[in-house]
């Protein structure tokens, strides 16, 4: 077994770097500021069109949270060409597929539509960059739908609200410590004014970027935005104030007590990103490192917990290199029955210092890199992923074009570097820990379950 | 609004000039069996040097019979050990090459599904540990039991979601005793007392040549992929054909189940009986449905319950057909003090539109979204083999691809009304509302029982 091991690794090692090339991307930039990325996927008659804003809860004040999000519903309401409800139906009506999303860093919008109808998404997202209208009937009423959103993700989700304190705790002055959605009262408390400000500041032509990937040509693309986006006038922007998160002094713990039924532990430490990092291949040994723990069935975290001492049921890591301000490196997990989430977290713990002791082997390294390389290639099946790369890095501040030597990156990573930044970052002093702590849910025991069904079709 | 019909002509005009175009680029199904005769459905896509293999078995949770979770624990040990080969050997083995598996089990189907670069230095290694994890799984006694209590932890999990617990009691209730109302999770005493005979003696009887289909899309020839069904299942015995489960009886009588949840929303499930995966009717009550609560925000559902009330931040109804008749579902949360007005307008939807039929311009837009968007469900690796291993398991047509656009072009309001009326009953209603809050009174009768497809992505994060 390890024998062949070591010759898959070493495999890799010649192979990698003439990893599978993606498509070029197109950049343009309008007189209004609007930049435009474009990438050509001929695969089928189809195009995605997205419109990233440099805006997301990141940027709101303490007594505004939620205020993106809520904007972001209200962008569908209607301007006075379009009526409200009406942007939605004629996506649809075109056989198109649309939504958007907010973020800590980024807002953004996206219709996926036959290639021919791309004309529609521009004229309807160049609408609604500057002259929505927001109506107090609509504001109310949209408020109340992201309440019903707020108690069906986190209200009534006893992990998603153990993290969403577990922020909360982490966080002292970083608007990370304040949840996308926004806290229950300041949804309630948001006024029409808040939200006309709000949209007057943040969104114009020099604040957006348009990604578009799919059946096109980038040429008539260009003429198509400037067409539509064209005669917008931009704003005068002024940046977010700077919020870095002050330095952690020592360990943090908090409980969450709460009716559920299966305990969680929630660890983070204080990491840096691409964005932060002084050392720029930090991030990059970050990232390899969370793949040693966790990229695959064959990480050190289902091999040594949830195998191995099988102290966990479930458990896992993250770690976001890409995010505007300073990260989290996070170690989660359930107990699994008959062990403590104080056993989990401890166990969790040890492999965290068995990263500061001792180098990572080059067949772990070399599994990390293979992994990253499919990856690769696998992200390319989705028009969808494709934009929402390049628009996510140039909205953070990275530049679109930041990961396209990632796989080499994380190859140039070397097994002391890995413990280099376990030593570095991942220390008890840069460390939060949540738990959640089970409630009775009223006694009663687990109803019987089941799986999903037959595939749906549409 | 005037101007709406106005610019519908315009967009029916489009359309017909957009379907033509799209039936080019709809791709084409290549079929053959195996030497061990496996049905093999193929779509080659040459663009990128990637393959995508699934392996469905007729070995989903309807085959429990008196061990619930019995599909469902079989299937999740396949990568638990096979040969001589550990766990930890077979994630290494897929890992190294960057490979990923992803098993998973159903009501009717089990399967297993494969993601490789096709390099043949990366895909082989990866094929021949699927190939040896669905032949010779070794069911190890530590890997059984480390699984058991995954599931009991999963059930634990369901317990404490208000969502999984209406979905759970609106199968039981729906499908009493019917190997669809067989929780596919499991139930902590039927886990329990699954034996390590008991899986081995499952996979001997389903995991069978006689009972399984392959689909493969991918950057591979007709012969290379000829090879890779081969490699994958070629070794696996013949197996004898296992028959379908048995016709559901119809719903007696409707059913109100309240249960009690400390959940600060209330879950509210309105269904009933559906049709099979055979069923003629059932593309007449899919385009019906899109326009009553299955397009997101622009069905009628999601206009009275989100849009005009504020109500929710999803309201959506679908149907599942499977091997025999499967549900209809419509699916909505509200906060608890508006419970009661929420399932009275999402019934009143229900009630009106059952006896109206559609509106004439609604169900021409959910036609056009339907048959508009159908490149948009095709458009990528992924897509495409979620459909084909659709198509190979239900035995669909090979030209199902590119008769869909048609047939749903051929479906008069008429027939949707005509085939709503002869399948919505709303005096045959499984009616589940789970929650109340901290201060929900006892439950007199807990409930239990299987869920159905995860909800419909919501519109807008």
């Amino acid at each position: 077994m390890s024998r062949s091991r070591t010759l898959i690794a070493a495999l890799w090692l010649s192979v990698t770097p003439a990893a599978f090339a993606a498509a070029p991307v197109h950049e343009f930039t309008l007189d209004n500021g609007l930049k435009i990325l474009v990438r050509e996927d001929h695969r089928a008659p189809v195009v995605v069109s997205q419109v990233w804003y440099k805006v997301g809860s990141s940027y709101e004040p303490s007594d505004l949270t939620g205020i993106s999000h809520l904007l972001e519903h209200m962008m569908f309401k209607g301007t006075p060409t379009v009526p409200g409800g009406e942007f939605s139906r004629l996506i649809a009506a075109n056989g198109g597929d649309e939504n958007a999303f907010t973020s800590r860093d980024y807002t953004a919008y996206f219709q996926t539509l036959e290639k021919e109808r791309l004309e529609l998404s521009f004229r309807l997202e160049a609408d609604r960059m500057r002259h929505l209208l927001l109506k107090p009937e609509d504001v109310s009423k949209e408020a109340q739908v992201v309440t019903e959103e707020r108690r069906l993700r986190t209200e009534d989700q006893p992990e998603s609200l153990t993290s969403e304190r577990f922020n909360a705790a982490a966080y002292l002055t970083s608007p990370y410590r304040n949840p996308i959605i926004g806290w229950m009262q300041d949804i309630q408390a948001l006024s029409l004014n808040d939200l006309k400000r709000w949209y007057q500041q943040w969104y114009a032509p020099n604040n957006a970027t348009l990604v578009v990937v799919g059946d096109v040509d980038p040429a008539q693309v260009r003429d198509l935005a400037r067409k539509y986006f064209g005669p917008l006038p931009p704003s005068e922007l002024t940046p977010p104030k700077p919020t870095t998160e002050i330095p952690q002094l020592g360990e943090r713990r908090i409980a969450v007590k709460t009716p559920a039924e299966v305990p969680y532990v929630l660890l983070g430490y204080k990491a840096p990103t691409l964005k932060t990092a002084t050392e720029a291949w930090e991030p990059y040994a970050l990232d390899v490192l969370e793949g040693i723990l966790d990229g695959g069935n064959g990480g050190r975290i289902s091999r040594n917990l949830v195998r191995g001492s099988q102290i966990a049921a479930a458990a896992g890591s993250g770690y976001n290199p890409t995010s505007r301000l300073e990260e989290l490196f996070l170690l989660a997990g359930n107990p699994a029955p008959g062990h403590t989430s104080a056993e989990l977290e401890q166990a969790l713990r040890a492999e965290v210092a068995q990263l500061r002791e001792e180098r990572v082997s080059p067949e772990e390294l070399a599994r990390v890199v293979a992994q990253a390389a499919a990856s690769d290639v696998y992200q390319q099946d989705s028009l969808f992923y494709q934009g929402m790369r390049l628009g996510m890095l140039e909205t953070v501040g990275l530049g679109w074009n930041r990961l396209d030597d990632y796989v080499q990156r994380l190859q140039a990573v070397t097994p002391e570097q890995v413990r280099e930044v376990a030593r570095k970052y991942l220390t008890d002093d840069r460390l939060t820990v949540a738990t959640l702590e089970p409630l009775p849910l009223d006694g009663r025991r687990p109803a019987a379950p089941g799986a999903g069904m037959g595939h749906a079709i549409r | 609004m005037p101007h709406l019909k106005s610019s519908l002509s315009g967009l029916l005009a489009a359309t017909l000039l957009l379907v033509s175009s799209l039936a080019q680029a709809i791709p084409e199904i290549q079929n053959w069996r195996t030497v061990n005769g496996v049905p093999v459905y193929f779509i080659a896509a040459r663009e990128l040097p990637m393959v995508d293999a699934q392996i469905l078995f007729g070995a989903g949770s309807v085959r429990d019979g008196e061990r619930p979770g019995l599909a469902k624990l079989t299937n999740g040990l396949l990568e638990e050990g096979a040969g001589d080969w550990s766990a930890d050997t077979i994630a290494d083995r897929l890992d190294q090459v960057g490979a990923r598996l992803e098993t998973s089990s159903r009501r009717d189907s089990a399967s297993v599904a494969l993601r490789s670069l096709t390099d043949p230095r990366y895909l082989q290694p990866a094929v021949e540990t699927v190939a040896r994890l669905l032949k010779e799984p070794t069911f190890a006694p530590d890997a059984v039991e480390r699984v058991r209590q995954q599931m009991l932890t999963a059930l634990q999990e369901r317990a404490q979601s208000p969502g999984a617990i209406a979905q759970d009691a609106f199968f039981k209730a729906l499908y009493g005793d019917h190997p669809y109302g067989s929780p596919s999770d499991g139930a902590p005493a039927s886990l329990n007392a699954i034996a390590r005979a008991d899986i081995q003696d499952f996979h001997r009887r389903y995991y069978t040549a006689a009972n399984a289909v392959v689909a493969i899309v991918g950057d591979l020839d007709r012969p290379a992929a000829e090879q890779l069904a081969n490699a994958l299942v070629g070794g696996l015995p013949k197996g004898e054909l296992v028959p379908p489960p048995p016709p559901v009886p119809a719903l007696a009588a409707s059913q109100t189940i309240r249960i009690p949840h400390p959940s600060s929303q209330s879950h509210i499930l309105i269904g009933q009986l559906g049709v099979s995966r055979a069923d003629p009717d059932y593309y007449a009550l899919y385009l019906g449905n899109h326009v009553l609560g299955g397009n997101g925000l622009v069905s009628q559902l999601s206009q009275e319950i989100r849009e005009k009330r504020g109500l929710a931040y999803g309201a959506y109804s679908a149907f599942s057909p499977m091997r025999q008749t499967g549900p209809f579902l419509i699916n909505l949360q509200t906060r608890n003090d508006q419970a009661d007005t929420a399932l009275q307008v999402a019934q009143t939807t229900l009630r009106q539109f059952s006896a109206d039929g559609p509106d004439p311009q609604m169900l021409e837009e959910a036609r056009q979204n339907i048959t508009g968007g159908f490149a948009l469900d095709l458009a990528g690796n992924g897509k495409l083999a979620n459909y084909l291993g659709l198509i190979a398991f239900y035995g669909l047509p090979l030209d199902y691809l590119q008769t869909f656009i048609g047939t749903m072009n051929g479906i008069s309001l008429e027939q949707v009304k005509s085939a709503w009326q002869r399948h919505i009953q709303p005096e045959r209603q499984i009616v589940v509302i789970v929650g109340g809050g901290q201060n929900a009174p006892t439950p007199s009768s807990p409930t239990g029982a299987p869920p159905s497809p995860t909800p419909p992505e919501p519109a807008r994060s």
